[in-house]
């Protein structure tokens, strides 16, 4: 075995997820089963491989540091699911 | 004939020489979505009113003498991509509500083209699936038979152009799902180089995969939807400043003295259907018989891509799909407690099963102690990966073989095996991982009639290799031309 429900769970905390307690054990099955399957990856040997992050080795990709037009606040905030006075709201953070 | 049959470069001889208007050719396509869409269920949003309006200002466009490829051109375009003012959910209840407050580069571009947006279509959630069937909305069935999946995650864009529903469709491809719905509903699918096409305004899965590219009917209209599309971006950094090649014009040179590969380890891979094997050996004889010179080649590690992608993409997905946390844009849970619960029944919530699989995956290998087993052993197999491709086209300029293992599955069949799933995207994945362009184009079909689609991949920018190839071989074939009876 690969993982645990309860590193399942520890790590579905760590992503902000709340699993559903009938759903856990099926989940944790599955996702067990897929890194099992990644496993695989160990059979080849790396030594000294460099790793590639991107497909096209781009260097930094620059632009004249100009005014330009943005998003005003009202489109800014036009999805938001709750919003006052020019700001997103969120829940209470500090007591 | 139909207009809503019409193939791009048709309806844009007509347009042009105002045998039919946009608006005409429009209303036909709209109809065709009325009567045929309520069985195979391809589009999230159908913008009518907004189609015709942009249909009546192509017409006056042509009016006034300007009349490019696609302008006037009812096109379809898959929900991953932002549509200014448009609802764009990415298949995903978290982002039901969402409007773009802008629009992606690629619509800017159809949009000065004058060509006309009929609306969304379906997709797996953040288009990760290879059936639709992870669309937070619906199931879209294969116009082929409506008992299948149409392969994912661009099903709809796929359903929508071979049942006649749109002349063209974008989709988006990350590990297949352009190429992999392309060949289950019989259409063209082609994924770009990586940085060829800009990925402004497409919401994000796994940033150093993904890439927008056309669905057509053939593989002309592919080409003249890519030269719409294509080219430099500044508000992508990922974009390539490269020049845009004028790929309708060079579809039409032969293939003698072309150099076909054919790699050995795709013939061995485990689950291959033999009606897919054969459809594929007959097609790459036909390319030989037109003057290519086939060579067998080896990529040593295909074995290994699917279980590199598997860590990657995950990996990348869990990363970016971090910004749907109820503040910004999309739902929120209406019972509010602290802001981590918030978080949390906001997210539960909102994203279905496979995302919330690949979101704990992700997070999984990049989380301390494990980062370097999974992501940085997969980064170093990805070097590996990319390797082999370059090794194999030292001695040949395109690369043939299967895009799926089989054709079009049951709906239903692979929901609770999600590896089996994954299976699904053998062949297509390792162009992800390596940045070169691959296509999807009909080679057959099987006994059932299902179809069954040849996948063609290239050096880096050089999808005319592939669109060369492909018109040659579609000239001398006639699967493009059969149509699902709808």
């Amino acid at each position: 075995m690969k993982i645990t429900k309860e590193e399942v769970l520890y790590v579905a905390r760590l992503a902000r997820l709340d699993l559903e307690a009938d759903a856990i054990d099926k989940f944790a099955g599955q996702i067990d089963e897929i890194l099992g399957y990644i496993e695989k990856l160990n059979q080849v040997d790396t030594a000294g491989i460099e790793p590639t992050s991107h497909a096209i080795s781009l260097t930094n990709a620059f632009r004249p540091d100009e005014q330009r037009e943005h998003l005003d606040r009202q489109r800014a905030l036009a999805n938001a699911p709750e919003s006052e006075d020019g700001s997103f709201v969120v829940p209470k953070i500090v007591g | 004939m139909e207009l809503y049959e019409l193939s791009i470069e048709e309806a844009h001889r007509r347009l042009k020489q105002k045998e039919i208007s946009s608006v005409e050719l429009t209303r036909a396509v709209l109809e065709r979505i009325a009567a045929v869409d309520s069985r195979v269920d391809a589009f999230l949003k159908v913008s009518e009113n907004k189609a015709l309006a942009q249909a009546k200002a192509a017409d006056q466009k042509i009016a006034g003498g300007h009349c490019e490829p696609l302008t006037g051109i009812p096109l379809a375009v898959k929900d991953v991509i932002c549509t200014r003012g448009l609802e764009t959910t990415c298949g995903s209840r978290i982002l039901e509500n969402f409007l773009p407050p802008y629009s992606a580069t690629v619509i800017e571009k159809l949009g000065h083209t004058g060509a006309v947006m009929l609306g969304k279509t379906n997709m797996d959630e953040f288009a990760m699936g290879s059936s639709t069937e992870n669309s937070g909305f619906k199931n879209t069935r294969n116009p082929w038979d409506l008992t299948r999946v149409p392969g994912g995650s661009s099903g709809g864009s796929a359903a929508a152009v071979a049942a006649d529903m749109c002349l063209g469709a974008l989709g988006s491809d990350t590990g297949g799902s352009i190429r992999q719905p392309a060949s289950f509903c019989s259409t063209v699918g082609l994924k770009p180089s990586y940085g060829r096409v800009s990925r402004f305004g497409l919401v994000a899965f796994a940033s150093s995969l993904d890439q927008i590219g056309p669905l057509s009917k053939n593989v002309a209209d592919c080409a003249l939807m890519l030269n719409a599309i294509a080219g430099y971006d500044s508000a992508d950094s990922t974009s390539v400043p490269a020049d845009v090649p004028d790929y309708a014009g060079a579809l039409k040179e032969g293939l003698k003295g072309i150099r076909v590969g054919i790699p050995v380890e795709y013939a061995a891979a485990e689950g291959m259907h033999a009606e897919v094997s054969d459809a594929v050996a007959n097609a790459v004889r036909v390319i030989e018989d037109m003057g290519a010179r086939t060579i067998e080649v080896s990529l040593p590690h295909t074995q290994y891509a699917l279980a590199a992608y598997y860590v990657i993409a995950p990996s990348e997905a869990s990363s970016n799909l971090a910004r749907y946390d109820g503040v910004k844009y999309g739902v929120r849970d209406a019972d509010q407690y602290d802001l981590l619960q918030m978080y949390r029944r906001t997210r539960s919530r909102g994203f279905g099963p496979e995302v919330q699989r690949r979101i704990i995956i992700g997070t999984y290998c990049l989380s301390a102690g494990y980062y370097d087993a999974y992501y940085g052993k997969a980064s170093q197999v990805r070097t590996l990966i990319v390797q082999d491709f370059q090794k194999a086209f030292e001695s040949c300029d395109v690369l043939l073989c299967p895009v799926a293992p089989a054709p079009a599955f049951k709906i239903g069949e692979k929901v609770d095996d999600p590896l089996t799933m994954y299976l699904s995207d053998i062949f297509t994945l390792s162009a992800n991982l390596a940045g070169i362009p691959g296509m999807s184009i009909p080679c057959g079909f099987s006994k059932k009639g299902l179809p069954i689609g040849l996948q063609l991949l290239g050096r880096h920018f050089n999808e005319e290799m592939l669109l060369k190839v492909a018109y040659n071989f579609e000239r001398v074939t006639d699967f493009h031309k059969k149509r699902p009876d709808l």
